[in-house]
């Protein structure tokens, strides 16, 4: 009877921790597919040329995958969407989280939410009527399907993490401390800024991560706005990210094109890894204080 | 670990084969291909459902190289192709039948004032020789180059008829039909091609050397810019009899005034 | 001395701070104003019965978005069906039995790469891994929407699982319960809460997921029941959005799309704050 009961326990428990082990399993299975198609056309290609190429004609006669001006777009994207979207975010945050009236807060803040709920292929749809011939009456150029263009569509489409985010680590940030400061004379606005913002600054650090994040991995949207010529990026031309390269050719895709995708895909991943890494050391940072 | 993944998987595979088998025995016909053939495709399926209650037709636009991909696999009974088969196609067990062939319309801006380009100008055009519209005798302004995707039908077509292959200096390349026509209406600079059944009133059809692209001149081949649309089939393994019922039905003269409602000319 | 002037300069500074706050706050208020009004005047005009209740017709040249709607809610009841048991269970085992530490930070590292991941690279893994056994299919778009979804569950049912009074295991253990049992009868009713509102914030997720389903789900407009639909490949209502504006042009139909969309994005962010606010309300009794 009782060894039943244990085996009965033991069971359970090996079940628990497989199911702990599904979130594992699944970071390894990606991985491993992604390494396993994506290694074949690097290969084929060479890894140099391959990354540092500046031509993509992957249907030519002569076929040449350089990827490097899908690299350099997408590090531009979104260094701009972070130019852009980063201080919006921040200040914003910083309102709602510490100066704002609670129904402000509450409006505001379901606003946020609508925003970050709002499909990407929406944000696409709306730059395409609205923002592209926006650019090209504005700047003037022939045309405004371009990097600009994709930079303002990312910066919006990462503010609601942005803001999420840093709300909640300016929120965590001790009372004790505000109050400290208020009682030593300092106005409200100096608390937040000079002490509220400097003890959260790991969890607004993580936001930005996020928001890089976001950027790069965006495709739907940007796909829709940046004209998709595989340029080396330049604010005004049309450009090709790595998610865009990935996506607008693989529904056609056959042989070493379809392997050179995949490629990119590995690429990309690699980028996200990276960003996760330096992610998870920020998230630590806050909860360590 | 490794174990668990693999159990899980195999979980799955239980799961996709019992559903596959389902579906089969209730009398499906299973397409997958092209986008431009979208309209031809869905008519045709609508019409063929309504002849045989119980069948249920399926059409995935996922592209003509995924459609091809598909029927190679045996994911779906029939391939959608809006270009030829290619050499090595072919050689892997593949047959193309043509279905009809389509007009590729060259478009622009409503408000611009060209009405007529040859194919030798086009090309000009496309590849960069000519860059603004007066020396077309449109206004002075740079023109801007819409395209298509590497590997789309439409832009194999398109190349391939004005010998503009690889050479073409896109402004932009875009993944589908309905973005260049969005792009093209936004643009009073711009050119694209598209193909002719999905031309909306948003833009303007210029005639190509004068000729218009109509279904007339699309079927005696006096609109030259122009492909066919073709049904993939494996070569040495036989379609399912209700997949070969819709290959005779669609093949047949009987289905050419559907095709044409969809704004594509039957090959039979 | 509260009284004391405050110097020009930190006037300066507060001045230009809270002018940035102001601007920004009004940026983003203004933004989403823009949006959501031009989402709704773009689409409310085109939403019509017919629209919501028939698949669309070739011959008659007519749009349809009722399979879409299905299909959406299969994609839904499926993947939450997965994916719920497997993010609970990692959940449970993370709080309850996992003892080395080592362990626990490899999965929840794992969690929170999974949840960087962008959705189109899980869009070609699961063509990989899925479409290959599956065939597009809404299953294998469900299945990959289960890895996407996982670290959500899990996430919101450890922090339920965390509130659960260390007290009352203690108390059944001391009753002489078994592990298994306390987790029965007192672990698991104590994160109903956190299960909920995963599975609210899954649905948002995939209510507005596009590129992750394109290339797994595909996106016919066919009108199946839920296990023919399950097995055959099928346009969630963002994948028809991206379709009908993108292949066909037809913005009206999308943007009528988008906003209803917008609609239940609204109500599952309404349903969200309701369940969290009653379960506040509960546990505070």
């Amino acid at each position: 009877m009782r060894s039943r009961k244990q085996l009965l326990e033991t069971a359970v428990h090996g079940i628990f921790l497989m199911l702990g082990l599904v979130t594992v399993g699944c970071v390894l299975l990606i991985t491993v597919y992604l390494v396993v198609s994506g290694i074949p056309a690097i290969r084929q290609i060479g890894l140099v040329p391959f990354l540092l190429g500046d031509t993509w004609e992957s249907t030519a006669a002569q076929p040449s995958y350089g990827i490097l001006p899908f690299i350099l777009t997408s590090i531009y994207g979104t260094a701009g969407a972070i130019l852009f979207g980063v201080p919006v975010g921040f200040f914003a945050a910083v309102y709602l989280a510490k100066l704002a009236p609670t129904q402000v807060k509450s409006i505001v803040e379901a606003a946020v939410s609508l925003l970050a709920g709002i499909p990407s292929v929406v944000y696409g749809l709306v730059g395409m009527l609205v923002l592209v011939p926006g650019t090209r009456a504005l700047f003037h150029v022939p045309d405004g399907a371009s990097l600009l263009a994709a930079i303002i569509v990312l910066s919006v489409m990462i503010l609601p993490s942005i803001i999420k985010v840093s709300i909640t680590a300016l929120e965590a940030v001790p009372k004790e401390y505000e109050d400290a400061s208020l009682a030593l004379g300092a106005t409200p606005i100096e608390t937040y800024f000079r002490v509220s913002v400097p003890a959260a600054r790991s969890g607004i650090a993580a936001a930005v991560v996020l928001g890089v994040g976001r950027a790069i991995g965006e495709a739907m949207a940007v796909m829709m706005v940046s004209g998709n010529a595989a340029n080396m990026p330049s604010l005004f031309e049309s450009v090709r990210f790595l998610t865009t390269a990935v996506s607008s050719e693989m529904s056609y895709s056959s042989g070493l094109q379809r392997q050179a995708l995949f490629s990119i895909a590995l690429v990309l991943f690699l980028f996200i890894m990276l960003i996760n890494a330096v992610l998870n050391f920020f998230l630590k940072g806050q909860k360590e204080g | 670990m490794k174990k668990f993944a693999s159990l899980m998987l195999v979980a799955v595979l239980a799961l996709s084969v019992m559903a596959g088998c389902s579906q089969k025995t209730s009398g499906t016909v299973t397409t997958d291909g092209s986008t431009s053939m979208e309209k031809v495709i869905g008519a045709l399926g609508e019409a063929f459902e309504a002849q045989n209650d119980r069948v249920t037709f399926t059409y995935n636009p996922t592209g003509s190289g995924s459609g091809i991909q598909a029927v190679l696999e045996g994911r779906c009974d029939i391939g959608l192709s809006s270009r030829d088969l290619k050499v090595e196609e072919s050689a892997q067990g593949l047959t193309g039948t043509v279905l009809a062939y389509d007009g590729i319309a060259v478009i622009i801006n409503p408000d611009s004032p060209i009405s007529d380009l040859d194919v030798d100008t086009i090309a000009k055009i496309y590849t960069g020789e000519i860059t603004n519209w007066k020396d077309v005798g449109g206004q002075d302004a740079e023109i801007v180059l819409i395209g298509r995707e590497a590997g789309s039908g439409t832009r194999d077509g398109f190349e391939s008829i004005t010998g503009t292959v690889d050479n073409c200096q896109y402004r932009q390349e875009l993944t589908s039909t309905g973005d260049v026509i969005t792009a093209v209406s936004q643009n009073p600079d711009a050119i694209g091609y598209a193909s002719l059944a999905s031309v909306k009133d948003t833009v303007r059809a210029v005639t190509v050397g004068g000729v218009a692209p109509t279904e007339d001149a699309v079927k005696d081949g006096s609109y030259v810019i122009q492909r066919p649309f073709v049904l993939v089939t494996k070569t040495d393994t036989p379609l399912s009899e209700q997949a070969q019922k819709f290959f005779d039905f669609a093949t047949s003269p009987d289905a050419a005034e559907l095709i044409s409602g969809a704004g594509a000319v039957a090959a039979n | 001395m509260l009284d004391r002037p405050i110097s020009p300069s930190r006037r300066a500074y507060i001045g230009v701070m809270g002018l940035l706050c102001a601007l920004s706050v009004l940026l983003v208020c203004a933004l989403a104003l823009f949006l959501i009004g031009y989402v709704l005047a773009a689409g409310l005009p085109n939403l019509s019965w017919e629209l919501l209740t028939t698949k669309p017709s070739y011959l008659s040249d007519t749009i349809g978005i009722l399979p879409d709607i299905l299909n959406t809610i299969y994609i839904i009841l499926a993947a939450l069906l997965i994916v719920l048991p497997l993010g609970a269970g990692a959940a449970v085992y993370l709080t309850e039995y996992a003892a080395n530490k080592r362990l626990v930070s490899v999965i929840e590292y794992a969690a929170e790469t999974l949840s960087g991941i962008p959705s189109i690279i899980y869009g070609l893994v699961g063509m990989l891994v899925f479409t290959g056994v599956l065939g597009t299919s809404l299953l294998a778009g469900a299945l990959t929407l289960v890895i996407m979804n996982l670290p959500t569950i899990m996430r919101t049912t450890q922090e339920s699982l965390r509130t659960v009074p260390q007290s009352y295991r203690e108390g059944a253990f001391g009753l002489g319960a078994g592990k298994w049992r306390v987790i029965r009868t007192v672990v698991l009713p104590g994160c109903a809460d956190g299960i909920i509102t995963g599975c609210i914030l899954s649905v948002g997720r995939i209510l507005g997921e596009s590129a992750a389903l394109l290339f797994t789900a595909g996106f016919a407009h066919a009108l199946n029941g839920f296990f023919t639909g399950l097995a055959s490949p099928g346009a969630t209502l963002t994948v028809a959005l991206y379709v009908y504006a993108k292949e066909q042009g037809e913005f009206g139909v999308a943007f009528a799309i988008a906003a209803i969309l917008m609609l239940l994005t609204l109500a599952v962010n309404l349903t969200a704050a309701l369940v969290g606010w009653y379960f506040r309300k509960r546990r505070a009794l």
